[in-house]
């Protein structure tokens, strides 16, 4: 699976980065970066949680 | 358990909806929202929607096909109407009924409003497109309530070329909350702009052309945007039997009768962290929340966790973003722990008791407040935290 990001909508709450630290970080003004787009098996339940919690709805997870 | 319905369609609603399709659950889910549009995201309403740079199509929470994906029962434009807790049945406005094993209520907050016509209030997408239609140069706007939704109105309108008065019934804004320092140096970032901002001041009407004040005295408006707090959504509950005061009251699992639970703005329930009984208004705990509810309606019995979440906000008004972690109200002491008030830039700590119990900082980077979060989410002790001016635990 693949995660997409719109950096646009996301405000800053850091929620993605708690669920999901190997995946999410965030820049200087707390905007959300990625880390990788490919996600692992191992890494898909945190990132599902990412999208779950994140307040902006501002990450997506698709099929790569 | 083969049928949940889920009452209220938006962040949490949302939230519980997909947890129980993520947690395997593959029986029926009847989602039962109000508003005819698919579940959208309010925060923006007050700020990139108010402002003109977003439509309507940027709010959607979630995609069409992603819905689609959840295969719900989704029943929109009608309300819940009642509850029967011994049949276990929703009633809704339509005349149907929907009957369930579970039920999670998520029906949110609504604007309270004042006496007489013609004020907008902010809580809709139509009430957002409404307001903006109205805002233009010139014009004269009264937010009544300094409060977060009505600092971040003033500053759009303000941005947009709108007169703004803003009218507030405390001595200093949001004292109650961040406490009276931090609650003067937000007000002064309006006033600096030139905005009019009146503290003691208590407006008893709408009028025909503004407001009246409780001393009779009238300020004139084109526009009135009344922002002075809500008011939980739970009439429908009335006669059900389930307890409400100030919203839905559960338990530390959201639980407010057998396999009846609550999430989002609507529920009222104990937080273990705080050993407190608390109702949140904040984005991220609608989604936190309608998560817990639904693991917990679906978790065996014994295997329920307590909901035990650092409430989280966030706010932002002209260039600046507000953020605050954990339970403010009640606290014994403000303390800035880094940075400068009078700078714009800094993290200051809330004490209730002996612990850090809130953080609220503007302009500072993520780092420098995840580990207050991080103080907080562990009940750090203040004595042993602030005075030595580091955290506890590092993140
Ligand atoms: C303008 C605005 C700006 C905000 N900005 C921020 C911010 O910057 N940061 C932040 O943290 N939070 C912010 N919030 C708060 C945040 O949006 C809420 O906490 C969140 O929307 C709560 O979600 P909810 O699902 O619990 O309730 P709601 O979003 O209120 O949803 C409840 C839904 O239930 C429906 N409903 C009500 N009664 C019934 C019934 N009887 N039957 C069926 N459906 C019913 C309603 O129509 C509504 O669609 C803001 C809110 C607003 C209005
Ligand atoms: S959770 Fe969403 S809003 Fe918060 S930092 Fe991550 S992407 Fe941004």
């Amino acid at each position: 699976m693949k995660v997409e990001l719109e950096a646009d909508k996301c405000v800053a709450s850091g929620q993605c980065v708690v669920a999901a630290m190997d995946v999410f970080d965030q820049d200087d003004d707390g905007i959300a970066i990625l880390l990788t787009e490919q996600i692992g098996d191992d890494q898909l339940d945190d990132v599902k949680e990412a999208v779950a919690v994140c307040p902006a709805a501002a990450i997506r997870l698709v099929q790569a | 358990m083969r049928r949940i319905a889920v009452v209220g369609a938006s962040a949490a609603g949302l939230s519980a909806a997909e947890t129980l399709r993520r947690e395997g659950y593959d029986g029926t889910i009847t989602l039962v929202g109000e508003e005819p549009e698919p579940p959208y995201d309010r925060p923006p309403l007050s700020k990139q929607v108010l402002a003109a740079e977003w439509e309507r199509d940027r709010l959607a929470l979630r995609t069409s096909a992603d819905l689609a994906a959840l295969d719900l029962d989704l029943r929109l434009g009608v309300a819940a109407t009642g509850l029967e807790l011994v049949s276990r049945t929703v009633e809704l406005g339509d005349g149907s009924e929907v009957p369930y094993d579970g039920l999670i209520v998520a029906t949110g907050v609504r604007p309270r409003r004042l006496p007489g016509e013609g004020a907008h209030v902010l809580r809709t997408l139509d009430d957002a497109l409404t307001l903006r239609e109205r805002l233009r140069p010139g014009q004269r706007l009264v937010v009544v309530g300094a409060g977060f939704l009505g600092a971040e109105a003033a500053a759009v309108a303000w941005r947009l070329g709108a007169e703004v008065t803003v009218l507030e019934p405390a001595a200093v804004p949001l004292a109650h909350a961040v406490g009276a320092e931090v609650g003067r140096m937000l007000a002064q970032v309006h006033v600096d702009r030139g905005i009019d901002l009146r503290c003691g001041v208590t407006v008893t009407e709408v009028t025909e052309d503004g407001v009246r004040l409780a001393g009779g005295e009238e300020i004139e408006a084109h526009e009135v945007l009344v922002a002075i707090g809500s008011l939980p959504n739970t009439e429908w509950l009335e006669g059900s039997g389930l307890t409400v005061g100030d919203g839905l009251v559960c338990d530390q699992y959201c639980e407010a009768a057998k396999n009846v639970y609550a999430a989002g703005d609507v529920a009222r329930w104990y937080n273990p962290l705080f050993g407190a009984s608390m109702r949140i208004e904040h984005r991220t705990n609608a989604a936190e929340q309608g998560m817990a509810a639904a693991r917990n309606l679906l978790a065996a019995e014994g295997a329920r966790k307590p909901f035990a979440p650092v409430p989280y906000f966030w706010s932002d008004q002209y260039d600046m973003k507000i953020q605050a972690y954990g339970f403010l109200r009640g606290h014994d002491e403000v303390a800035v722990l880094e940075g400068d008030l009078a700078q714009r830039r800094f993290v200051v700590g809330y004490r209730t008791g002996d612990r850090v119990s809130g953080a609220l900082a503007v302009g500072m980077p993520p780092k420098a407040i995840r580990r207050w979060r991080q103080a907080i989410a562990t009940g750090a002790a203040w004595h042993e935290t602030v005075r030595t001016g580091a955290p506890a635990a590092e993140v």
